[in-house]
């Protein structure tokens, strides 16, 4: 890419372009074009028949340069015809200033203006949640009135469905959740063990491990592993059928898709979560037991009969209770905000994030109430 | 001068099944070249590997003579830039304005001040026949005809040599499809341009190509539009003398 300059006295500029003018050259086009003065020149003569090659882009930069030339009041004119490219720039382009080609910019609001927009985010927000919320509730009434239509018929409760959503949600989770489970119970006893110890009652690091797994850690970390593992499955799952219109055709084909899609997720979580939390709760009294025999050299049998007396009969009970409760929370969050998925795949990323999120704030805040509610009523 | 595509001695297999056997084809600059083939003949995986999407068990893919299967990716990268592709559904990126869209792979190969990104997206989106108030739509905004067009534009970002169309008129009404094909002997025309499709569509044929290459037992039969027709292979008879090609070839006899 060459341009060659000639200026004469009587206010003439002859430019030689030559070489290959392609898109690949375009920043150093751009830039030795915008760099020629053309405050003294009245007449431009630019020579484009040395070009090995023009394209489209470079074509782009030369008209810019001629409109340019021509705004400054130079004469501009070719050596034999100009190149065909710039006639089918002038096609192209040559309606564009009645098609609105960007649309305004909007005007930068003022100061006084801000303060009302503050006010009415924080109104957009609320509403927005509001109906949010809305839609949350008749996504969950529709999911329920669904189940219910289908228990009537076994097939139309979907067996096999069902099936597959426990095994892909409950024993292909079993290996993770069993390990999380066994380093949980490690920690917490040795952390007890260090603390109690001191007081020459370690005999409690037992109580504390198997409390506190059977009661809230086994079914809390079992949960927010389900959450993170098939909340977000879920999402991505209904998601990208929706993209693909998948959901559509169901609807087009008369299959309702809450049946199909949605209880049959939703039942699935719901057995295989309870499941996965007695897996955890075996685990985790495991892991007790092997640390106390290790750290506390203290006797399997000690640590079975001390299991025994440190829990009441509701103890685990109590635990698996909420397993079918937050496995409730986790799968309608997933298969809502699938549901919602549109348009695009940056849409598709937000909302599985959405959907995590929310399943394991969910879950948090039901363990929480389960919490006070057991207190409450002594158990 | 090298033709500007020429593939030579293809072999692709997928265990044992053997989609190309030694496939030939040559395109040379300046045509419309129209890739035909049944459904499963192995259209799509030609375009994969001239496109260097996979790599072919045997034979040679030139590009302007640069053989691309023996390539690196970095290697790859120039190579690249000299065609463009527009895929069968578009593949446009969801998340991203028409406009940006077409902006993607000039930010990636060049560098350039925005307000030059700007009107030179725009001026390929006019190029490929849409209105202006187009370019600041999302693809989810876009019709079917307009999604092809604003894929067509995305293809010319780099201002190509060689354009692949990938079923362009596919899920096209008739009128649509017709101006399509008008879009593509329109950009050949004026943009120098040569272009490889694949099509079903054999209005589009008989409108656009110059010369049709069919695949065939994994292999390539090609020739100018006028004489492939008259091929004896069975599957080239009865694609362009079924039922469906006789009102287009009654057409082409009587000079039309």
């Amino acid at each position: 890419m060459a341009v060659e300059v000639r200026r004469t006295a009587d206010g003439l500029l002859q430019l030689g372009l030559s070489g290959e003018w392609g898109v690949q050259q375009l920043s150093a086009i751009a830039a030795e074009l915008s760099a020629l003065d053309l405050t003294a020149s009245r007449r431009v003569l630019i020579d484009a028949q040395g070009l090995a090659a023009l394209d489209l882009s470079a074509a782009w930069a030369l008209r810019e340069f001629v409109r340019r030339a021509r705004a400054a009041g130079a004469e501009v004119s070719f050596r034999g015809s100009a190149p065909d490219q710039l006639r089918l720039l002038d096609e192209t382009l040559q309606d564009r200033a009645g098609a609105g080609a960007t649309p305004a910019e909007p005007a930068a609001p003022g100061f006084a203006a801000a303060e009302s927009r503050a006010l009415s985010l924080i109104g957009r927000l609320t509403v927005h949640a509001g109906d949010d919320l809305t839609e949350w509730l008749a996504f969950f009434g529709r999911a329920c009135v669904t189940f219910l239509a289908s228990l009537g018929s076994g097939r139309r409760l979907r067996p096999t469905s069902i099936t597959r959503h426990v095994y892909d949600t409950g024993i292909t989770a079993m290996p993770i959740v069993a390990l999380i489970a066994f380093l949980i119970s490690v920690i917490i006893a040795y952390l007890s063990a260090q603390q109690l110890r001191g007081f020459g009652v370690d005999i409690y690091v037992v109580d504390l491990v198997t409390i506190g797994v059977l009661r809230e850690l086994g079914v809390l970390l079992t949960s927010i592993i389900v959450a993170g593992r098939s909340g977000s499955a879920y999402a991505a799952e209904l998601g990208s059928m929706k993209l693909n219109e998948e959901v559509d055709a169901l609807i087009a084909t008369g299959v309702d898709p809450f049946e199909v899609l949605v209880v049959p997720r939703v039942l699935g979580l719901v057995i295989a979560l309870p499941l996965l939390t007695v897996v955890a709760d075996l685990i985790g009294l495991t892991g007790g037991a092997v640390l106390c025999r290790y750290l506390l050299d203290m006797p399997l049998t000690q640590y079975v009969n001390r299991v025994n007396e440190a829990i009441s009969p509701t103890t685990f009970w109590v635990g698996l209770i909420k397993a079918p409760v937050f496995a409730l929370l986790i799968a309608l969050a997933g298969c809502y905000h699938g549901m919602q998925v549109r348009d695009s795949a940056r849409e598709l990323g937000r909302l599985v994030t959405v959907a995590v999120v929310q399943a394991i704030f969910l879950v948090i805040l039901a363990d929480a109430l389960f919490a006070i509610f057991f207190m409450k009523m002594n158990i | 001068m090298y033709p500007l595509l020429e593939v030579h001695g293809l072999v692709n297999r997928f265990g044992a099944q053997v989609v190309h056997d030694g496939l030939d084809m040559q395109v040379e600059r300046d045509e419309v070249f129209g890739i035909v083939g049944g459904s499963g003949a192995g259209k799509s995986v030609l375009l994969r590997s001239i496109l260097g999407l996979q790599r072919p068990q045997a034979g040679v893919v030139r590009i302007e003579g640069a053989d691309i299967t023996r390539m690196s990716a970095a290697q790859l990268r120039p190579i690249k830039a000299r065609y463009g592709v527009a895929f069968q559904q578009g593949a446009l990126f969801s998340g991203l304005t028409a406009l940006q869209n077409v902006q993607l792979p000039m930010i990636e190969h060049l560098e350039l001040e925005p307000r030059v990104l700007d009107e030179l997206a725009l001026l390929k989106i006019r190029l490929a026949g849409l209105p202006a108030d187009a370019a600041h739509k999302y693809p989810a905004e876009l019709s079917g005809g307009m999604v092809k067009r604003v894929a067509v534009a995305r293809a010319l970002a780099l201002d190509p040599a060689l354009l692949f169309l990938d079923e362009p008129t596919s899920g096209l009404d008739p009128v649509s499809a017709a101006a399509f094909d008008q879009l593509v002997l329109y950009l050949q025309k004026q943009l120098k341009l040569t272009i490889v499709m694949i099509t079903h569509d054999l209005d589009s044929i008989f409108r656009t190509c110059n010369r049709v290459g069919v695949i065939v037992d994994g292999r390539m039969e090609s020739d100018t539009l006028e004489r492939i027709v008259d091929h004896p292979n069975p599957w080239i008879q009865a694609y362009f003398h079924g039922e469906r090609a006789r009102a287009r070839l009654a057409g082409v006899a009587h000079g039309a």
